[in-house]
């Protein structure tokens, strides 16, 4: 017998254990049957259903950039994880922390690297994104919510790229930050130099820009909350946020197309009121 | 021509995602536009046809009667994925391995960045503040801009163009979005990025950043700034209204949008065109504000 036809075998034999039947709890074979229940009993796989639009698995529909998107994100918080075990967010340390990761952590600066440009790519990449969506008309009836939810991600997505701007503490993300957080203090009622705050009794120290920062100016406590925000409330709510546009895919019918195209003269009638 | 201002522009790091998404954009706007164009083409031979129409399994997709109409996601579509993450994974390596993020010196509160920058996404933003005092540019469009996207299914009432790329079936509203974001929030961030300078300063590219550059620039107020605006409403919102009824098949859209519908789609559009306006009342007559009141200006 050759070395392959033995390895099959004891391949085969292994999967009939207690254990292995355990760990996969269906059969994995060539079925129609085997290959949906793979995709159905796996948590991981079963956001997909189990058949799909056979047009749909092409590129050229979605530009799988939902996906790629989500990848992306999967990467960022792999690698945010790996860059928080070297990393404290108080003054002067920060900073040396991020010299440090450079220079004396192995792969501490393709770490960096990989986190900062996955960063641009997300936001690139969910531009993108939504403007397929645009335009395959995926937003409407019945996916309008989820193109609502969809724009919370988006906004974010900008977030969470903003607010890890100011970590490496910087003069690039100080004043980026800086610039940012001074149009806070022009928002109307609540800003401090916005229209009606003053009247409103809003100065420097109760403003909503000093909410965001901590403080009246870009320091300690502001690189404090940029790294709350940015390591733990973000990526909490961006996650639960995509969980619900994942789900929301499904439920409105799978992906939207490619439909078969509709003409003018099929539109139904509107309803008389 | 200074080439090397225009390399140091081009290169440093943080601008090399903007570089990327000048190549992508165009690309993918190329793409879905030419699927577009082939589901058009479809429709107008369908519509000619009507017995064709009733047997057509109208996509442009290759087809075969005894095809499936679905396919197994495993592994039809997980290899794709699959395959997708590895592209993605050995794309952000090879950058990741090429080209070092940026660290400036540590944050100093005393030494100001000139010109200093928001993170290209919100460069947009930050060129509306010449335009716009900071509560307009930097509180109330970007709040807009979000609930705009938001309401955008909620107010197209066109049932065609689901689910397909088609421009014939969809045309305003593919010009509308094509206008806001190639028109104005990509452009914005590409003049943010590529054009302003020290000062925030106007600088084609390749020209030489100046430092001491000074512009002395007069702007004045439009005189009945009040009577402009209304004026420039009440001609938006016809303009706008003529648009979108100008054929019959426009009109039958329109027939379907509840009197809300239409109020918020002509607030959106009346608004997303008047920062084009402002824009050229600034660039080309030096008009700061259109409407002075104690409290704001807008
Ligand atoms: C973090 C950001 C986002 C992630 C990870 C994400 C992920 C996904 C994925 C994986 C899909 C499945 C189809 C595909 O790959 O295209 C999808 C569909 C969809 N997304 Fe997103 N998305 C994000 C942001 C957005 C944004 C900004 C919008 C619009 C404003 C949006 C609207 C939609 C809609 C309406 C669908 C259904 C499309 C269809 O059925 O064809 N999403 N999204």
């Amino acid at each position: 017998m050759s070395l392959s036809a033995k390895l099959a075998r004891l391949l085969k034999s292994a999967r009939k254990t207690q254990v292995a039947k355990s760990v996969l709890r269906v059969k994995h074979e060539d079925t129609p049957r085997a290959r949906s229940l793979g995709v159905l009993s796996n948590v991981f796989l079963h956001l997909h259903p189990a058949k799909i639009n056979r047009d749909a698995v092409a590129y050229n529909y979605t530009w799988g950039m939902g996906g790629m998107t989500f990848y992306v994100y999967l990467v960022l918080v792999f690698t945010g994880a790996l860059l928080m075990f070297y990393y404290h967010p108080s003054k002067v340390v920060a900073y040396r922390d991020i010299l440090y990761l450079e220079n004396d952590v192995p792969f501490g600066k393709l770490l960096r690297n990989m986190h900062r440009w996955g960063a641009h790519l997300m936001v690139i990449m969910v531009q993108l994104h939504m403007f397929r969506v645009f335009l395959t008309g995926s937003y409407k009836k019945p996916r309008e919510f989820n193109w609502v939810v969809g724009v919370i991600l988006l906004v974010l997505t900008l977030l969470l790229s903003f607010t890890g701007y100011l970590l490496p503490d910087d003069q690039l993300g100080f004043w980026a930050v800086t610039v940012g957080t001074n149009m806070a203090r022009a928002t109307p009622l609540l800003g401090n130099e916005g229209p009606f705050g003053p009247q409103l009794g809003m100065t420097p120290y109760n403003d909503v820009r000093f909410g965001l920062l901590g403080g009246s100016i870009v320091d300690s406590n502001a690189l404090l909350r940029a790294y709350i925000w940015h390591c733990i409330a973000i990526p909490i709510l961006a996650s639960l946020f995509m969980i619900v546009h994942f789900w929301r895919v499904r439920k409105d019918g799978g992906i939207s197309g490619p439909a078969p195209v509709m003409l003018e003269s099929e539109i139904p009638q509107p309803r008389e009121p | 021509m200074d080439l090397h201002q225009l390399w140091t522009i081009l290169a440093t790091p943080d601008n090399v995602p903007i570089v990327l998404l000048a190549l992508a954009v165009p690309f993918y706007t190329w793409y879905g536009l030419r699927q577009s164009f082939a589901n058009d083409r479809l429709i107008a031979q369908l519509e000619a046809d009507p017995a064709l129409a009733r047997t057509h399994h109208r996509k442009t997709q290759p087809w075969r009667p005894e095809w499936d109409r679905e396919v197994h996601v495993w592994p039809y579509l997980l290899r794709i994925e699959f395959l997708a993450a590895l592209i993605v994974t050995v794309i952000l390596l090879v950058w990741s391995i090429l080209l070092n993020a940026p660290l400036e010196e540590p944050a100093n509160p005393n030494l100001t960045m000139n010109p200093s920058k928001a993170p290209w996404y919100f460069v947009g933003l930050q060129e509306m503040l010449v335009y716009f005092d900071p509560w307009l540019a930097g509180v109330v469009i970007p709040f807009l801009i979000i609930v705009g996207l938001m309401a955008i299914p909620y107010i197209d009432t066109n049932p065609l163009g689901s689910g397909y790329y088609t421009f014939k079936q969809r045309k305003a509203a593919i010009l509308t979005f094509l206008f806001g974001f190639l028109g104005l929030w990509l452009t914005m961030i590409f003049i943010g990025v590529f054009v302003r300078g020290p000062g925030w300063m106007w600088f084609w590219p390749g020209a030489t950043w100046d430092h001491n550059r000074l512009v002395f620039e007069v702007n004045r107020d439009l005189p009945f700034g009040a009577l402009f605006l209304a004026a420039y409403t009440a001609a938006a919102a016809w303009a706008i209204h003529k648009l979108i009824t100008l054929t019959p098949f426009h009109r039958k859209i329109h027939a379907r949008m509840s009197r809300f519908q239409y109020l918020v789609m002509q607030f959106f559009l009346i608004l997303m065109l008047a920062l084009p306006l402002k824009i050229l009342l600034r660039q080309l007559f030096r008009i700061k504000y259109l409407l002075v009141t104690p409290w704001f200006n807008i």
